[in-house]
């Protein structure tokens, strides 16, 4: 097996073809590095958790003692704009959210950003890495291009993007539109959801092309000349083999793309401020109002414990996907 | 099979033209709103406010100029203190943390590895409150540390991830090898490890660099004068007095360029971090 | 890169500790110095003071940024760091200073709505013995109705840095060629009319710009004052909210639909920055909006412009009050050099610095009685400076409206939970003006908010 380090860059060239796939779920048995006998007493034991150790604290100190924090503070009755000191009201904090509209919508808003946004951006993002994994001219200065609006400081692509695109009197967009009649157009007003969807959409799509580009150019170049030696045309290739390879690159980039989309404040905070109404608050946004417009701790806190334990649920799944996909067996 | 590449090889020039063309346009698209930030802030006003657009000019450093004369090095500079202090605390946490995720069975490091990730779920705005009360009693408000100590927290998941996913890469040899000689834990990760792993640390380093450097919410949550990064100079731009497009256009740019820079000339490095070194 | 394969694993013993140590220390160090860097919040040695001042981004603010060296050079003892957010986000974080006992500020801008909740919850220092120590600040000379507003239990606790009332500005050419005269006491009905025969979309005109955006202080401040007019209120005497009312209903279709017909595009994004950029470039002929407004017109819109007193229905004088004012946070270690600046900055010789430095237009107005008497300052204001004068004088936050109200506030309902309440209930609005909702489904979406809020006072 070629030392890994040696290689610049390029595709893997794997033995056979059935080994096109990226490795897939891991082995069934243990799978650890194994050793030679003799320094294995001396790592074996709790001496190997040493290393891990500091991370592991860190992890915990700064994010699971905020959430018992959060957790405490969801049970009692505590308005920063109201001092005196907080009453302790149990679970009631949790029932004004369970019946307040407003979460229902955030969750539905959160949702239908996410799904939306990944969705496009990732049948964008495979439209354009097969193109650009054409034969054309100057890949690489294409390439350097796509990665923009990912690099870019979202808060910065926000503004950009509302006020000199989608303003309707002085807008760039607005302007391109006055042809066809739709110069006037309040975009970021009228069309929330689709204004927020549309920047999410812009700064994703690089992400899911990179990810599948490089999926693209490590495929075994011999199968698909075989394939074209066997007589398939361009679609028949695409469909039954290229396809089906950066499946799981296509898998790891909706993952984490969600992980991040799920997360979107920035751009909801600089264009549209969760509204018309609320239509554009979701679930981070609407956390943000609770606690620091309207200063009510004890809400905030529950909203805050509720999302956590629907974060966790949906996680689980993802996650376990995720495992599957690439290799997360240890050394052989 | 002669025939088939030949024949295939005549229709390529002409649609190696057409991808190209549809290639060029694509990219044009998404690039354009950079393209625009940029183009505006060498304007002057009333060329950047201007119906219809003005797309011939002559491209003046005023609005830069205004911008840096608004006091934007503090900002840059916490913004980048802040962001490799965070970077380095990652690795230095997180290389020993993977390295021993990577040795272990697979079960448990599985476990371990869910945790790690999960936290990077969790939605920040949950824990913002409890975090604020907390640094506020360790005076921590409006002090980059406390920035340091959060980007740490949200890159660690993933930097754990990637550099495990790097270290499964380097072959059982050299760690034998190493073992036989007796060499001890430390010295394994930094004489052999450490070396072998620098494209793999570069790419971990420049994923934590972006999204520390574009991170807003919690830095306007936590500084207000002595620590504010640059995305709250940005904000802190939308003038009450107008829109001035140009001056906001230059404070965009001037905000996005480092990781413009930095990710451009390390593209590899970039998508070996996004692909989880799935892909080399 | 070479081929580290090659290379033995044999090394001497003491190079990788070293290598490795030298990493952390590297490491260590550099999380200490980053740690030790931003404590400068108090220059602890000699004598000099830092103080911090959170100031909203206005014109006005920007101007005393600009004369802090001036200050420094009377008191070179104080420093002054002055750190300037936009105004949502100001309020954001001094009121979570505040109510956190952060201490980050020793200074900052509020305004006539924080003022007596946070008085009353003693988050803010009571300046009147401040006042009487300096003998020169003059508190009489201070125009009534602000110092009214800033006032709890008789004390002053914070002092006016700039005041305003809103006004009608108008292009007088632009209404002069569509026939269209203005009283300078015009009913809504006649600014409606108004509005309706200047618009004239084919040339990139509209009648007339009123804010939209939502946000207690944006949408709210100008649709409050109508609604006052028509003789709507939020509340009634016993908390219940009013918001499906008939006159608040009559009040807001109104405002709505005057937007919709002759009002600024993307009006449901247009807040006071954007209404004064759509004025100045001559593509609205009509505003209604701050009178501080009129001192940031340039070109056509400054040689042009027309004023007229807020517009009326029932209720006269429907002009709103604010004013931003400084006020020292009850955690501040350094009140008496905070309370130093404040008052240079609120002073009658500020004042004339201003005029005579930076050009008498920039002057603060809705302050002090006598900036009004001052002959360099009418000549540049004279149009608009006594209809905000009488504006000011007229606004009455105790009895802003028709009815009786438990509450007080012109603009706005001084209560803790307007900020929200007044956030959620202008974003219901700006749906209804972007037109993706009915006006009564936004106004029982309303209702149903402030009830929530009202109940909490009507037990």
């Amino acid at each position: 097996m070629p030392t890994p380090w040696a290689r610049t860059t390029g595709s893997r060239l794997p033995a056979t073809s059935t080994e096109t796939t990226v490795r897939a779920s891991p082995p069934a048995g243990g799978g650890g590095r194994t050793r030679s006998a003799a320094s294995a007493s001396a790592w074996d034991g709790r001496l190997r958790w040493l290393p891990l150790l500091p991370a592991l604290i860190y992890v915990v100190l700064v994010t699971q003692v905020p959430f018992l924090l959060t957790i405490y503070y969801s049970l009692f009755n505590w308005n920063l704009l109201r001092p005196g000191n907080p009453e302790f009201a149990g679970a009631q904090n949790y029932l004004t959210v369970a019946t307040d509209p407003s979460i229902r919508t955030a969750l539905f808003n959160t949702v239908l950003l996410t799904v939306l946004a990944v969705g496009i951006s990732v049948v964008l993002g495979v439209a354009i890495a097969l193109l650009l994994n054409k034969e054309i001219f100057g890949k690489g200065v294409l390439r350097t291009l796509m990665i923009g609006p990912f690099l870019v400081m979202p808060v910065a692509g926000a503004l950009i993007w509302k006020d000199t695109l989608l303003n309707p009197i002085f807008g760039l967009v607005g302007w391109l539109l006055s042809p066809i009649g739709l110069g006037r157009v309040d975009w970021v007003s009228q069309f929330p959801m689709a204004t927020i969807v549309t920047i999410e959409v812009w700064r994703w799509t690089p992400f899911m092309m990179l990810i599948v580009l490089a999926g693209l150019q490590s495929q075994n170049l011999e199968v698909l000349e075989a394939a074209g030696v066997d007589g398939a045309n361009a679609l028949q290739t695409l469909r039954y083999i290229t396809l089906p390879f950066i499946r799981p690159f296509v898998e790891l980039g909706a993952l984490l793309g969600s992980l991040f989309i799920v997360q979107t404040f920035d751009s909801i905070f600089m264009t549209t401020q969760g509204g018309p109404g609320e239509a554009t608050t979701n679930l981070p946004f609407l956390l943000y109002l609770v606690a620091f417009q309207g200063f009510d701790i004890g809400k905030a806190s529950a909203i805050g414990v509720i999302a956590v334990i629907l974060t966790m649920i949906v996680a689980t799944f993802a996650l376990r996907t995720l495992f599957t996909i690439f290799h997360v067996e240890a050394r052989r | 099979m002669s025939r088939a590449v030949t024949v295939a090889k005549a229709g390529q020039g002409r649609s190696k033209v057409g991808w190209s063309a549809l290639a060029w346009l694509v990219a044009f698209v998404f690039f354009f709103p950079v393209l625009w930030m940029m183009l505006e802030a060498l304007k002057t006003e009333s060329q950047a406010a201007s119906i219809p657009p003005t797309i011939f000019f002559v491209p003046t450093l005023t609005e830069f100029q205004e911008v840096l004369s608004r006091d934007f090095p503090p900002f840059f500079i916490n913004s980048a203190v802040a962001t490799i202090g965070s970077t380095l605390l990652v690795i230095v946490l997180g290389l020993p943390a993977a390295y021993a995720l990577s040795i272990r069975p697979v079960a448990q490091a599985r476990d371990v590895l869910f945790f790690f990730i999960s936290t990077r779920f969790l939605p920040f705005a949950a824990s913002l409150v409890p975090l604020y009360l907390l640094a506020r009693d360790l005076q921590l408000l409006d002090n980059v540390f406390a920035l340091i100590l959060i980007y740490t927290t949200i890159n660690l998941p993933l930097g754990v991830w990637l550099l495990r996913s790097f270290l499964l890469e380097l072959p059982n040899e050299l760690f034998e090898a190493a073992r036989v000689d007796g060499a001890g834990f430390w010295r394994e990760l930094t004489s052999i490890v450490l070396p072998l792993i620098t494209p793999g640390l570069a790419a971990t380093c420049l994923i934590c660099l972006i999204f520390a450097w574009n991170e807003f919410f919690y830095a306007v949550n936590f500084t207000s004068s002595v620590a504010a990064t640059t995305p709250i100079f940005l904000v802190g731009f939308i003038s009450g007095r107008g829109l001035f497009y140009a001056k906001l256009a230059a404070a965009a740019t001037l905000a996005s360029l480092p990781v413009l820079l930095a990710g451009w000339f390390a593209q590899k490095q970039l998508i070996r971090g996004l692909t989880m070194g799935a892909v080399k | 890169m070479a081929n580290e394969s090659n290379r033995s694993p044999r090394r001497a013993r003491g190079a990788p500790r070293l290598q490795h140590m030298r990493l952390l220390s590297l490491v260590a160090t550099f999380l200490a110095a980053a740690a030790c860097t931003p404590g400068a919040g108090g220059g602890t040695g000699g004598s000099t003071q830092t103080i911090t001042l959170a100031a909203v981004d206005n014109p006005q603010m920007e101007d005393l940024q600009k004369l802090v060296p001036d200050f420094q050079k009377a008191h070179p003892d104080i420093q002054v760091k002055i750190v300037i957010l936009p105004e949502n986000q100001l309020r954001q974080q001094v009121t979570e200073d505040v109510a956190t006992k952060s201490g980050r500020y020793d200074l900052f801008t509020i305004g006539t709505y924080e003022v007596p909740i946070w008085a009353k919850n003693g988050w803010i220092e009571n300046l009147a013995p401040y006042i009487q120590k300096s003998s020169s600040y003059a508190p009489d000379d201070l125009i009534p109705g602000v110092a009214k507003a800033l006032t709890y239990n008789s004390n002053l606790y914070a002092v006016p840095f700039y005041g305003e009332s809103s006004m009608l500005m108008y292009r007088k050419d632009l209404l002069q060629a569509a026939g269209v005269t203005l009283s300078q006491k015009p009913t809504w009905d006649e600014v409606a009319a108004a509005a309706q025969k200047v618009n004239n979309p084919a040339k990139g005109v509209s009648g007339i710009c009123l804010r939209g955006l939502p946000g207690w202080g944006e949408q709210l401040a100008p649709l409050d004052t109508v609604v006052n007019t028509f003789g709507g209120r939020w509340f009634d005497q016993n908390w219940q909210p009013q918001l499906t009312s008939p006159n608040f209903k009559a009040a807001v279709s109104f405002y709505v639909n005057l937007i919709k017909t002759a009002g600024e595009p993307g009006a449901a994004s247009a807040g006071f920055t954007e209404c004064l950029t759509a004025y100045n470039g001559g593509k609205v002929a009509m505003w209604y909006d701050a009178t501080v407004g009129a001192s940031n017109f340039t070109g056509d819109a400054a040689a042009n412009s027309g004023y007229a007193f807020a517009p009326t229905k029932i209720k006269p004088y429907s002009g709103w009050l604010w004013a931003w004012s400084l006020s020292v946070p009850s955690t501040s270690k350094k009140k008496d050099a905070a309370w130093t600046f404040a008052s240079w900055a609120t002073s009658k010789d500020y004042i004339q610095l201003v005029g005579t430095k930076l050009g008498w237009n920039h002057v603060p107005p809705g302050t002090r009685t006598s900036t009004y008497s001052i002959a360099d300052y009418k000549k540049v204001a004279g149009g608009f400076a006594q209809i905000t004068l009488d504006s000011i004088a007229n606004a009455d936050v105790n009895h802003p409206t028709v009815d009786p109200v438990p509450y007080i506030g012109v603009q706005y309902v001084g209560i803790p939970e307007f900020q929200q309440l007044g956030d959620q209930v202008s974003q219901q609005f700006a749906a209804v003006i972007a037109g993706t909702a009915t006006l009564d489904d936004a106004l029982a979406r309303a209702q149903q908010l402030a009830d929530a809020v009202g109940k909490n006072y009507r037990k």
